[in-house]
């Protein structure tokens, strides 16, 4: 029922087979036959299928960089899908980042090169004078075993310092891309391929009456997890509706700050960067850039894993969510969501719809997250404290962790060992000692369950260091880059 | 005149890989980029679920009625030898019959007419196993009484028993070092395609292409002449695709042959994380000896490598160790053991450094445990041990093109090392979270082949009568820019422009017999066969014009674009054209060997190097010794390839080479749990570095007066792996920041790779 439509570089794409399991990936190599997008992990991790997604925001024309390896073919309706073979300079000659590239031999294998070319032009549409961080940001979720970036970060400087911006391809196409993405209808898509059933709703009521009727259906947000059961597990995913379009709305009021699920991690990334400077950093090691244009607020909650990097800053702030079924809302804070491993308060046919954060009015905020590698690595352990003090002494004290147990969860032993008392060394010191019998971590490939613990005591002497003034961190991985 | 000025592309100019501008816009194509001819077939292998068992029931049936499935294919379906083993030893099954020996093992294949339908209906297989003990490190094995995987080397030179009773300081110790993921972007692929009769061409990523046509005729029990391997490019290697690319070659070809239609393998990145071979991990013993001033006088040293179950290449890989247990340092008396043990791996295989790695970082862990133990910088120690030329190696050949006093020197001061040590010591003492190290390390790696019979290689070179130019060789293009270094080699030969010339897919038709493109060799080896190709027809040139021009040969020059021949100045196409119609041949095939090395395994002695590379790094690192974390501030590299035949291709091998061994060394963990499954299968697990981990300054230079005292191509040194050692540098610095919690007298003697996790631990251990 209905047709898939979205733009294709130059083509107008109008599907009206398509199935749950189906990736943008495979239909572009596989269906029309551009290679020049590649498969290097089909997890989202090395970035080699990147690809630009252009979508109405706000009524603005935005590109993004995402992985087509994990991006549903569903979730692509009213979009522009911008590949390597669309990207020329004027001329039809090479566009600058890719003369950038050649000039400074930043290829060599060359695998990797169409997704890296894809990750800086999307850079350089964005930010014509990038620092070098801001260039480290943008290749976060990309891999190249061969050059060492060394070139590739002085293509990224010399691609900026060419410009052209005015004159780029999709700057002249932007008039018609919009009007095209526009007219495309908005009602509800119900595809198939055989029996895979991939469902797009019209709006967020819309998917709110066929999640209650269809309460067993898979939801997809943002994919980044889901893409995964589909490309690695093989999993059966039909029914699935498809929500990545839906509930963005995000709302800034002087008491708090509202995201609607479907609010992704860069979307979200200025407005918590304006509420919560200090976090910036911590908002930068979620996923590399495609994973936080795909990842979603409310996908990172839904999913209740113990490893998701919102719920413990979210928690440490004291943030409530918002369910809904059908037309039924009610409220609850999120450190309630959480009951178990793989277990939520959750409803069948009941979705995450809103996240409400509170605004930290007067209180000392830091949020931390220490992992093998420093960016675009899953969490081995977060660390999110909020600290409010009267007249000397500590009256709240929140403070969650993730990776130390089975849900995102709060240190009950270290934030008893705080409260009431006055904000010294000994305070944290005591919390410190106490935060290692508050969990019982597990020993996995990320890391062992004593190196859990240990950081998880030291995450709150660094913050005790770093509230009375002394340099307890990385200044390059405390960067704020955005 | 016409010869002011080389011709574009010529030896020694810094241009672009010829490849780049294809890069860069999506058009270059890999193997799963070729188009697929109608009715391609899609294999995938089903894989052992346990790492050590027998198979007591097999049950495929599943499988076989899965939507889209062709059919399956066991080992009774393999029409030779069920073996892939390029040491020939017969251990290597393509797949398991009986037994399974490592979690991740192939049993079966079974092709769909989608690579979709096949995967899923691989996963349907029942089977069960009746697990036997397994045995998973080098330790364990031993420990187990496992017989080795492969033969043990011993190096041996004056009596280090003794030598070690008498030293005056002696300490003994034990160092782990982590294996490593090759992660090359593209995985393993491989397609085949029946012909007629018993002919087969397969398309593959492989690095030895004339291994993967031997082992796929031998499989299909048919004569090499009837299999032809194409390889285009690779999209990485890394030694990876070295003998690994065996197994899926000849499963795709078993396949091919069976179903008479083109089929493909791609395994997704988890089963190709999960099947192939990696680095060695090894665990070492040494037992070291040395005087007052920190000068070495005896060396002794087991090396206990995790092989996997079979031998692959361990043995050889084992031996580089030994020959590199020395780095830069010279050992009066020494004994060197390899011990490559058989364990319920994974087989592991050749990996950029081929054990040279494992083996120079215990020569650096031991040079700290003497600067530590006599209080002394370790740059210092480093260079009182240095080889002086004509000073032996534990294998009897001497040192003669020691460049290292001269690197150190320059690398020092333009670093500013000495300065900059003495800041760092001063800001640790002042203790904080933040600790900082700084380490200059040096490499010297051997260059050649270790077993003689592979340093051999062959090229082919047609001109056409348009004057233009078709170049083959029997190396492969992985993304080192070898295509464009042979191709310079040959624009210098005749004078003329790169563009002119061709650079074509390395085909078994073109060239045959070759050795695989490893070892850092392939510039060394093809460079040589291709000039050899070029200077054959260049003399029939000679002749030709010397005859048709009437000119003395000797007056006959080759210059940019042309050909001098006393007065006259003809146009090289021109000349082409004639000698063409002239009946001159305009084809040749060319060939070179290694001269003056050899080897004598049984007696540990002999010239298995026709030359030394060097170079050294300085790295310093912070540390955030709460968490472990920590950034590379800065490198600065001096490295020595002799006289570049391409600087701008050559930097970047250095570059790309020292992050991928500081990866090694840091965020690169494989771990299995105590199943024996590799848990870190994919990059989502497996860490290399990113941009963000490189160092913010980063300065590489050529020791641009180096030339290669040997005949080497226009006086140029491999490349490929040396640089992988600078890497050390960035675990040393480590080492000195967590060093600085200690009495000042202990090393921190972090095992590798040194994640966050192991250097926190380590901090803990020396604070209590």
């Amino acid at each position: 029922m209905g047709e898939l439509r979205f733009l294709l570089n130059d083509a107008e794409i109008a599907l009206s087979e398509v199935g749950s399991r189906d990736t943008l990936l495979d239909f572009l190599r596989l269906s029309r036959r551009l290679t020049g997008t590649k498969e290097g992990c089909a997890e989202g991790d090395c970035g080699a299928c990147t690809v630009l997604v252009g979508r109405l925001a706000g009524g603005e024309l935005l590109y993004e960089p995402v992985n087509a390896c994990i991006r549903p073919l569903a979730s692509c309706h009213a979009v522009h899908i911008v590949t390597i073979e669309h990207l020329r300079g004027d001329g039809g000659g090479l566009h600058p980042v890719q003369q950038a590239m050649v000039d400074h031999h930043a290829s060599q294998c060359g695998f990797c090169t169409p997704g890296i070319v894809m990750a800086l032009y999307a850079l350089w549409m964005r930010s014509p004078h990038p620092s070098d961080a801001q260039i480290e940001t943008a290749l976060q979720g990309n891999l190249c075993r061969c050059t060492g970036y060394e070139p590739i970060i002085r293509a990224a400087r010399a691609a900026a310092k060419a410009g052209g911006q005015d004159s780029d391809i999709l700057e002249a196409e932007r008039g018609r891309v919009s009007r095209f993405l526009r007219d495309v209808p908005r009602e509800r898509l119900d595809l198939r391929r055989g029996e895979d059933r991939a469902i797009i709703p019209a709006d967020a009521d819309d998917f709110a009456q066929i999640y209650a009727q269809t309460p067993g259906a898979t939801v997809v947000a943002g994919a980044t997890d889901v893409g995964l059961w589909v490309t690695k597990f093989l999993r059966d995913i039909s029914p699935a509706i498809f929500i990545n379009h839906l509930m963005k709305e995000i709302t800034e009021t002087d008491v708090e700050i509202r995201l609607g699920a479907g609010v992704t991690y860069a979307e979200a990334g200025p407005a918590m960067a304006r509420a919560l400077p200090q976090i910036a950093d911590y908002w930068l090691r979620i996923g590399g850039w495609q994973v936080r244009a795909m990842g979603t607020i409310g996908g990172n909650i839904a999913n209740g894993s113990p490893i998701g990097d919102s719920p413990p800053l979210l928690i440490a702030l004291g943030a409530r969510i918002v369910l809904r079924r059908g037309d039924e809302r009610r409220e609850i804070a999120l450190e309630d969501f959480f009951i178990e491993y793989g277990k939520q308060d959750r409803a069948e046919g009941e979705f995450v719809e809103e996240i409400i954060i509170p605004r930290p009015q007067d209180a000392q905020i830091a949020a931390y997250k220490v992992s093998k590698r420093a960016h675009s690595d899953i969490t081995s352990v977060a660390a999110c404290f909020l600290i409010r003090r009267e007249g000397g002494k500590i009256t709240e004290a929140r403070l969650a962790y993730g990776g130390m147990a089975g849900t995102p969860k709060r240190a009950a032993k270290a934030e008893a060992a705080l409260l009431g008392q006055s904000f010294t060394e000994a305070s944290f010191e005591a919390a410190a000692r106490a935060a290692s019998d508050d969990f019982d971590p597990m020993t996995d490939m990320r890391a062992s369950r004593e190196y859990r613990t240990a950081v998880a005591s030291n995450l709150l002497r660094r913050f005790w260091l770093e509230q009375s003034g002394e340099d307890a961190r990385l200044t390059r991985l405390a960067e704020d880059c955005t | 005149m016409k010869d002011d000025q080389a011709p574009r592309g010529s030896a020694h100019q810094p241009i672009a890989h010829d490849s780049a501008h294809k890069h860069v816009t999506g058009a270059a194509d890999y193997t799963d980029d070729l188009t697929e001819p109608v009715g391609t077939l899609h294999a995938c292998l089903g894989l052992s679920q346990i790492a050590h068992g027998r198979i007591t029931s097999l049950d495929l049936a599943p499988v076989r009625n899965a939507p889209g499935v062709v059919c399956v294919l066991t080992a009774s379906d393999i029409p030779g030898p069920n073996d892939v083993s390029p040491a020939g030893r017969g251990d290597d099954p393509i797949f398991a019959e009986d037994i399974v020996h490592f979690h991740g093992q192939p049993i079966f294949a079974v092709i769909a007419e989608s690579r979709d339908a096949a995967r899923r209906a691989a996963r349907l297989a029942e089977i069960e196993y009746e697990p036997l003990d397994i045995a998973l490190g080098p330790l364990d094995a031993r420990a187990a009484g496992r017989d080795y995987a492969a033969l043990p080397l011993t190096l041996r030179r004056g009596n280090a028993e003794t030598a070690l009773e008498t030293a005056p300081h002696r300490i003994k110790g034990r160092f782990a070092i982590g294996g490593q993921d090759h992660f090359y972007l593209e995985g393993q692929i491989a397609m085949a395609s029946p012909g007629e009769d018993d002919e087969m061409i397969v398309n593959v990523s492989t690095q030895h292409p004339s291994e993967v046509q031997h082992m796929v005729a031998h499989a299909l029990g048919c004569p090499s002449n009837a299999v032809v391997v194409n390889v285009r490019r690779m999209g990485g290697g890394f030694g990876g695709k070295e003998t690994q690319m065996n197994l899926f070659a000849c499963v795709a070809a078993i396949a091919a042959r069976r179903t008479g239609r083109t089929v493909k393998i791609r395994p997704d990145r988890d089963d190709d994380m999960t099947a192939t071979g990696k680095r060695h991990d090894f665990v070492v013993d040494y037992d070291l000896g040395f005087d007052d001033e920190g000068r070495i006088t005896a060396v002794s040293g087991d090396w206990y490598a995790r092989c996997g179950f079979s031998a692959d290449l361990s043995g050889a890989v084992c031996d580089r160790a030994l020959f590199h247990a020395d780095n830069a340092y010279f050992y009066p008396d020494v004994r060197l053991q390899s011990h490559p043990m058989r364990t319920n791996t994974v087989s592991n295989t050749a990996f950029r450094g081929f054990g040279g790695p494992q083996g120079v970082i215990v020569a650096e862990r031991m040079i700290e445990e003497i600067a530590y133990r006599l209080g002394l910088d370790p740059l210092e120690v480093r260079r009182r041990n240095l080889y002086r030329n004509g000073q032996l190696t534990p294998y009897h050949q001497p040192v003669e093109d020691q460049i290292l006093p001269r690197i150190f020197d320059e690398l020092e001061a333009s670093c500013d090392y000495a300065a900059r040590r003495e800041a760092i010591i001063a800001d640790n003492r002042r203790g904080g979270v933040i600790r900082r190290g700084i380490a200059l390390t040096p490499v010297k790696f051997g260059i050649s082949f270790t077993a003689t019979h592979f340093n051999q290689a062959g090229a082919l070179i047609h001109i056409y009568s348009d004057g233009s130019i078709r170049l083959n060789h029997g190396g492969t293009e992985m993304g080192q820019g070898l295509n464009t270094k042979v191709a310079q080699v040959v624009a210098e030969a005749f004078q003329c422009d790169i563009a002119r010339i061709k650079i074509t897919r390395t085909t078994t038709e073109k060239v045959p017999n070759t050795s695989a493109t490893a070892a850092s060799s392939g510039t060394d080896l093809n460079g040589m066969a291709a000039l050899d190709a070029a200077e054959q027809i260049k003399a029939r040139l000679v002749a030709f014009v010397a005859e048709h021009w009437q000119q003395d040969p000797a007056d006959i020059r080759f210059v940019p674009g042309f050909i001098i021949a006393g007065a006259h100045e003809i146009p090289f196409d021109e000349v082409v054209s004639k000698a063409i119609f002239a009946r001159v041949s305009m084809s040749a095939a060319g060939h070179y060997k290694t001269p003056k090395i050899h080897w004598d395994r049984e007696a540990g002695r002999g010239r298995p190097f026709y030359y030394f590379a060097y170079g050294a790094a300085c790295a310093e690192v912070s540390v955030d010794t709460l968490t472990g974390e920590y950034v590379i501030e800065r490198a600065d590299i001096l490295h020595d390839v002799g006289r570049s035949l391409n600087p701008a291709i050559d930097l970047g091998q250095i570059e790309g080479a020292f992050i991928q061994g500081a990866g090694w060394l840091t965020s690169e963990e494989l771990w299995w749990d105590d199943k024996g499954r590799l848990r870190t299968h994919a990059p989502s697990t497996y860490k290399i570095p990113l941009a963000s981990d490189r160092p913010r300054i980063f300065n590489t230079r050529l020791a641009e007066w180096s030339e290669c005292a040997e005949r080497t191509i226009k006086r140029s040194k491999a490349v490929g792996e040396p640089p992988f050692m600078l890497g050390i540098s960035v675990f040393e610095a480590l080492n000195m920041a967590v060093a600085s919690f200690g009495d000042g007298r202990s090393p921190a003697r972090l095992d590798a790779p040194a994640t966050p996790e192991r250097v926190l631990m380590a901090i803990e251990r020396l604070r209590r």
